[in-house]
């Protein structure tokens, strides 16, 4: 997706996982992952610089779909669609 | 594509010291965060740092580096890093992480079970570490 795409997506669930250092954010994301429904979309907010890297891994190895990163000023938005 | 569930981490866990604590804890949170099941196997002073009494009050760094335990322990408060402890204790609530403590180190330093910390689960032998170690896809010593 690109940008304009990424900032019109209304989010299912929303994880604030900015502050938390690596692996927090990816711990957070695979924990709240649980209660989107299948179809639905997680945006995970991140300040640690990993976590844009270790996510879009994490979903592939999930079966999920990784929809792209927003960069706002000293954090990412990170998008994931529970495809399955 | 969907990736392999059901894959397994092993980690030997002999060091005592809170900057290696928290390498093997982190790995095994990240390891939880990929579905997949981790055993610690502790022993020596990785065990050590188990005991009821340690797993809060341990301060000591690698001794190459001791000289920055003061910088560090500041970087990791003020970076709002969790302790070791705190970490895999999360790990272990959000996925399938056994902690087994080494029967050997165990009699050595004379630990019962009930010396140890509650995120201890059991008191094993090396055959039961290689068993486990052995249908492990990811093999570390810490």
């Amino acid at each position: 997706m690109n940008q304009e795409e990424l900032k019109k997506i209304k989010a299912d669930r929303v994880v604030d996982a900015r502050g938390t250092s690596c692996p927090g954010p990816l711990l957070d994301t695979k924990k709240a992952m649980a209660s989107v429904p299948v179809g639905g979309i997680l945006e995970t907010m991140s300040s640690d610089p990993g976590t844009k890297a270790d996510i879009p891994v994490w979903a592939k190895k999930m079966g999920y779909e990784f929809l792209g990163v927003i960069n706002e000023p000293g954090y990412d938005r990170i998008f994931v669609k529970k495809s399955k | 594509m969907k990736g392999k569930i059901g894959k397994r981490m092993s980690i030997v866990l002999f060091s005592g010291t809170i900057d290696k604590l928290m390498a093997a804890s982190i790995l095994t949170t990240g390891a939880v965060a990929m579905d997949m099941e981790v055993d610690l196997f502790a022993t020596f002073w990785g065990l050590n740092s188990l005991r009821k009494d340690m797993v809060k009050s341990n301060t000591r760094f690698s001794r190459d580096f001791e000289e920055m335990t003061g910088p560090m322990m500041q970087l990791f408060k003020s970076k709002n890093v969790p302790s070791w402890y705190e970490t895999l204790k999360k790990a272990k609530e959000s996925g399938t992480v056994r902690v087994h403590a080494c029967s050997l180190a165990s009699d050595l330093m004379d630990l019962k079970k009930e010396d140890l910390d509650e995120i201890v689960d059991d008191i094993v032998g090396v055959g039961s570490y290689i068993s486990q170690a052995d249908e492990a896809s990811i093999t570390l010593f810490i």
